[in-house]
């Protein structure tokens, strides 16, 4: 998938914004405003990912891997 | 709260004894490929959530996402491809096939898509370099012509003679929450420990509430220590040396692709899937002779704000007579004359002639547990 066929959309975002953005990322990786949004992006939605709650196994199951980890010595 | 698994979900793909029967049963009427130990020991993390949020061999469009984007098609980040190859397939997109090892059936699989690529630039793209010499390089270019893409189904599991140490996600996950261990640390090795491994690991434990030794068992080249060895070492370090209550040991089988960089992100999901939310990530992880700079495995991270595993980065250790102790350059004022580094090789050809590292190289009791086998190395 080169760049050409990778998928891309279009944002807005207001004018001062973008170029407060341009002028942040002088001199750093960052080689345009749309690459600097998308790894902020990515960054607030990982962060938000992180706070949903982690998956549930049943309690059957839950109460298996407890039994072979108190017979392998892991659990008391 | 452990990690949440790579991409969301913690993946299983295995199925049920009266499935495994039927399919086992009815595996004349499939079209069989037959892997090798390292596809089917990627099989087995996939099916266990180790590879999460993969749930079977990448299709052509991640393929080409992850060599030119490392992320799936999907945008998760991805940095190794994880294929199946076959020659010229007598099969067709939409057909179940069956995937031998040793003789054994190991997976169904449900073929989405057959694709050709490119060895040469998957090579380049993936270990940044087309030497023939590089392990990973070789590699690639004794795989078939056709790469199939697809989700699996677990069947039979490759023998496994360190099932005593063997941790599936599911169970680790468990186990750090049975613990209360909210943050934990991992520390991969393929190596029996010195005290500059011990350093690194009670260094990041100190900010963690949980440490996770995951020893890699997989293929061995000569002059390596054997599995068993580098185990036991642990054990007995474990033993005499660790809290109990905020260190454990299991072991992952996994093939060593030697990739650098791109291997050290790889590390990392692996160990989030297993439930961390931290990892150590060494000088040169993941590297092999000179093809990656001795720091390109932290530099990729940046690459990264949603990987969602902090990486440590903890320098090297080494012993300072002047300090007393084991240190890294950054808490060590004193010059290079007062300095002994851990060689590896020099350990070993330490323990080749029966000769005891020094107390500040090598705990006596891991030096002990290697002597004890006849061999500790593969040859």
């Amino acid at each position: 998938m080169s760049d050409e066929k990778r998928k891309y959309t279009t944002v807005s975002i207001p004018v001062q914004l973008y170029e407060k953005i341009k002028q942040r990322i002088e001199g750093t990786g960052f080689t345009s405003v749309s690459d600097y949004v998308t790894y902020v992006l990515r960054e607030v939605l990982a962060s938000l990912e992180e706070e949903e709650k982690e998956e549930v196994f049943s309690k059957e199951e839950e109460e298996k891997v407890k039994e072979r980890l108190r017979a392998l010595g892991y659990l008391d | 709260m452990v990690s949440r698994p790579h991409g969301g979900r913690l993946v299983r793909r295995t199925v049920s004894d009266n499935t495994r029967e039927r399919i086992v049963g009815e595996q004349h009427e499939y079209p069989a490929v037959t892997i090798d130990r390292g596809t089917a020991i990627d099989l087995e993390n996939i099916a266990h959530g180790v590879y999460s949020p993969l749930d079977g061999f990448l299709t052509g469009e991640d393929y080409e996402s992850v060599l030119d984007h490392m992320r799936l098609s999907d945008d998760t980040p991805w940095t190794i491809p994880v294929l199946l190859d076959a020659d010229e397939p007598g099969f067709v997109e939409g057909d179940a096939i069956l995937l031998f090892h040793a003789g054994t059936p190991v997976a169904r699989m449900h073929v989405e898509d057959i694709y050709r690529y490119d060895k040469r630039h998957l090579a380049l793209k993936v270990f940044g370099t087309d030497d023939p010499e590089h392990p990973g390089v070789m590699k690639v270019h004794s795989m078939n012509d056709y790469l199939v893409g697809g989700e699996i189904e677990l069947l039979n599991e490759i023998p496994n003679e360190f099932g005593r140490y063997t941790l599936r996600p599911v169970e680790t996950r468990v186990l750090f929450r049975e613990r209360g261990w909210d943050t934990v640390v991992a520390f991969q090795t393929r190596n029996v420990p010195h005290t500059g491994h011990e350093y690194v690991q009670k260094a990041a434990l100190t900010f963690v509430d949980g440490l996770f030794i995951n020893p890699v068992l997989g293929k061995k080249k000569p002059g390596d220590y054997r599995d068993e060895v580098i185990i036991k070492a642990y054990e007995v370090l474990f033993e005499h040396y660790y809290p109990k209550d905020a260190a454990t040991l299991a072991t992952v089988r996994y093939e060593m692709r030697y990739a650098g960089p791109r291997e050290a992100i790889h590390h990392a999901i692996m160990r989030k899937n297993f439930g961390c939310t931290h990892f150590i990530v060494g000088r040169d992880h993941a590297g092999v002779g000179d093809y990656y700079g001795p720091y390109d495995a932290w530099k990729i991270f940046d690459e990264f704000p949603d990987l969602g595993i902090t990486p440590m980065f903890i320098r090297e250790a080494f012993y300072c007579r002047k300090c007393a102790g084991m240190v890294n350059a950054k808490i060590c004022p004193h010059g290079g004359e007062h300095h002994e580094k851990i060689s590896g090789t020099r350990l070993r050809r330490m323990i080749t002639g029966g000769i005891q590292p020094p107390e500040h190289l090598m705990r006596p009791e891991v030096f002990e547990v290697i002597s004890s086998f006849e061999k500790p190395f593969v040859e």
